[in-house]
């Protein structure tokens, strides 16, 4: 029998009566609450009341329309035969306008009026589920930093599928909504643009990626590994550290020589988590309208190192004025 | 419900497991890997031991056939209507003959292209477009020597394979065709394409690529050739039409990217491998071969050889190559064939294809091609 020894115990908490937590001013919840055993191994078993409100509502319905228009574009595009949606549908995709139609508002839907249409009420989604983020911590007099995480995704998002389209004067520029294609995008970018690598903001943004996974992980194993002395309760020992934060502060000491605090670990973590995407967005910016080959760019700036030859000169066959190298 | 849990996540654990051990082409080692280019840079060539045996196994050129003594007639004098091999004496031509039966019809045999009633009538399609295909031959023989096939040289086996239409052919592929109100548009895409590694790039890049003569010459180039921008580029859409290519490139000769660039800089020269000319090289030569030898075949070709667009079936790199780096492991094929390394008629001298010949039924039959 598992007995309850701390709060990080897999023990499944019951209580007769739901919880509802604080009464807040406005309360919009919707549903009973329910108790889920397959939650539970993951979280809180209880599920519900969920907060409703116009905004979720309406965030919910142009996601819904997002949703099906990419949907039913793709549903067309194998001739409406289900199975062959099943089975063709990671390589499926609805795509953004021909270069041709430039910015143009609404060009031929089948030649990328959909994608806007569809992109825009994606947009719309998430900037609703953003605003309903931000209003909801406040109700609850949280502070706003989920929200701000948040926008920094959004950020990103509008930079690869609004801004830098705007800024190159195509909105082919934009990535179509597709599982492989999205992907193929992804590599044939980088291909065009001599490699993103070179680019010092995705360095960054993998740095920050990196650092997030390897942030997440030392917090994480030091909580759990000192949760049996209590510092589950990280917020109360920002102040009153007690044996648990003792013990993590000296582990860390001992191993790397410095540790962070209770306190700016998570600071730590916030920021490696939204500078992520903050820098991913201004390296895509950046990507075709003022740097137009990375590659080029880092052997200017004495970034890219030279390796010796290894076969004789090679020279480009294409001799005429025009070629290119 | 613990327990229920337990046993459906067993099951479907159970059959994950089966499903990847059956279908996800599995690359078991021992692995092959040969270093092309400078340390550190990546440049390497991968194979499995097993794989690199059975490609080797799998694409063995022919022996020669036995030599023949050269005697004083003329194969265009013995014969008649014998249009591209006149000046070729008549035992190098049986020669030739019998094993262009092996190289490309040794099933079929002499029939597939002949009326052994009449061995000279051209009524059978197949022999107008053997033929065009021995001018071809000779053509990149030659004028293709230097800068690509070198002295290995092509015969009929290095395509065909012992088969009378090649293993890897293609057509252009104009993209379903569906009869319903609305069209969408794939973008010429997201199709698993085999031509592009059944990636979701453009399908048809062959066509685009391969398919026309005279095309521009930086067509294939997408890069900037400055760090910043001071012209309009290229969209990401000729990038993705570009990778598409490549992809194929690189499946028609089991290589990787590395084999003729250095990634990091995808479109500079001076860090590529000597490979990369040859295959520049090779684009042009592909061009010219269904430019100039395919596509005017078109209307002698019957309806079933043609494509969904009433196209020949061309060559691209997959046609010799057949997932060698080089076709036939770089086995020299022309060496005893001397009639096949050079021009032995003006272009002008053989009919037109397409058109039927306008031959007197010969008197007496021809004698015989060796069996």
């Amino acid at each position: 029998m598992a007995y309850y020894q701390n709060i990080f115990t897999a023990v499944q908490v019951r209580p007769r009566e739901p919880e509802h937590g604080i009464p807040v001013a406005v309360d919009n919840r919707v549903g009973r609450p329910f108790n889920s055993y397959l939650f539970g191994l993951i979280g809180n078993s209880q599920v519900g009341p969920i907060y409703g409100g116009y905004l979720g509502a309406l965030s919910l319905t142009c996601g819904l329309i997002a949703f099906e228009i990419i949907g039913l574009n793709m549903l067309a595009s194998v001739n409406w035969d289900p199975i062959q949606f099943v089975r063709q549908l990671p390589w499926l995709a609805l795509e953004p306008p021909l270069p041709k139609h430039g910015l143009k508002v609404l060009p031929p839907l089948n030649e990328g009026g959909w994608w806007l249409i569809a992109g825009f009420f994606l947009t719309a989604s998430i900037l609703l589920w953003w605003v309903r983020m931000y209003r909801r911590a406040k109700a609850l007099g949280l502070g706003s930093h989920t929200a701000w995480a948040f926008a920094a995704a959004i950020w990103l998002y509008l930079v690869l599928g609004f801004i830098r389209p705007l800024m190159m004067g195509s909105w082919s520029e934009a990535v179509p909504f597709g599982i492989f294609p999205h992907l193929d995008w992804t590599a044939a970018f980088s291909l065009r643009y001599g490699n993103l690598f070179y680019n010092p903001f995705h360095m960054l943004s993998i740095a920050f990626l990196y650092g997030s996974t390897l942030l997440f992980a030392m917090h994480g194993g030091t909580i759990l590994a000192t949760s049996r002395y209590g510092a589950e309760r990280e917020i109360d020992q920002i102040v009153d550290r007690g044996t648990a934060t003792e013990r993590a502060a000296l582990f860390w000491r001992w191993t790397m020589g410095f540790n962070a605090t209770m306190e700016s670990i998570h600071r730590w973590a916030w920021w490696f988590a939204v500078l992520t995407t903050i820098t991913g967005g201004i390296g895509i910016l950046l990507t075709g309208t003022v740097v137009d080959n990375w590659y080029l760019w880092a052997v200017k700036h004495g970034v890219a190192p030279a390796y010796p030859q290894v076969y004789g000169p090679i020279t480009d066959p294409l001799s005429t004025p025009g070629g290119t190298p | 419900m613990k327990t229920l849990l337990l046993v459906a996540a067993a099951v479907v654990a159970a059959f994950l497991t089966i499903a990847q051990f059956g279908t996800a082409g599995w690359t078991r080692p021992p692995i092959l890997a040969q270093q092309h280019g400078f340390r550190g840079t990546g440049m390497d060539q991968i194979q499995t031991k097993a794989g690199a045996a059975a490609l080797k196994a799998a694409n063995v050129a022919p022996d020669p056939a036995e030599p023949v003594e050269q005697g004083s007639e003329k194969a265009g004098t013995t014969y008649e209507n014998v249009q591209v091999l006149k000046d070729v004496s008549v035992e190098e031509f049986n020669r030739l003959m019998t094993s262009m039966t092996e190289w490309v019809a040794p099933e079929q045999g002499c029939t597939y292209c002949h009326n052994t009633e009449n061995m000279a009538d051209d009524s059978l399609y197949q022999k107008k477009v053997a033929r065009r295909m021995i001018q071809m031959v000779q053509h990149i023989n030659t004028s293709w020597k230097e800068k690509h096939v070198g002295e290995a040289g092509v015969n009929c086996y290095t395509c065909h394979r012992g088969q009378p239409v090649p293993k890897n052919i293609w057509f252009e592929n104009p993209g379903p065709n569906y009869k319903t109100a609305f069209t969408p548009r794939n973008n010429g895409q997201n199709m698993a394409s085999p031509s592009v590694g059944l990636a979701s790039l453009p399908y048809d890049t062959l066509s685009e690529f391969f398919g026309k003569k005279d095309v521009d010459e930086n067509l294939i180039r997408v890069n900037a050739t400055t760090a910043l921008p001071e012209s309009k580029g290229k969209p990401i859409q000729a990038a993705e039409k570009t990778y598409g290519l490549m992809i194929h490139m690189s499946s028609a000769l089991g290589v990787n990217c590395t084999y003729c660039h250095n990634t990091r800089a995808i479109s500079n020269w001076s860090q590529s491998t000597p490979q990369r000319t040859l295959a520049w090289h090779a684009i042009r030569m592909v061009r010219d071969l269904n430019g100039n030898y395919i596509e005017p075949l078109t209307s002698t070709f019957p309806a079933n050889r043609l494509g969904p667009t009433g196209d020949a079936p061309k060559l691209n790199c997959a046609t010799c190559h057949n997932g060698q780096s080089k076709p036939l492991a770089g086995a020299h094929v022309v060496e005893t064939y001397p009639e096949l390394t050079q021009v032995t008629a003006d272009a002008a001298a053989t009919q037109e294809p397409g058109k039927a010949p306008a031959q007197e039924p010969t008197k007496e039959p021809s004698p015989n091609p060796p069996q």
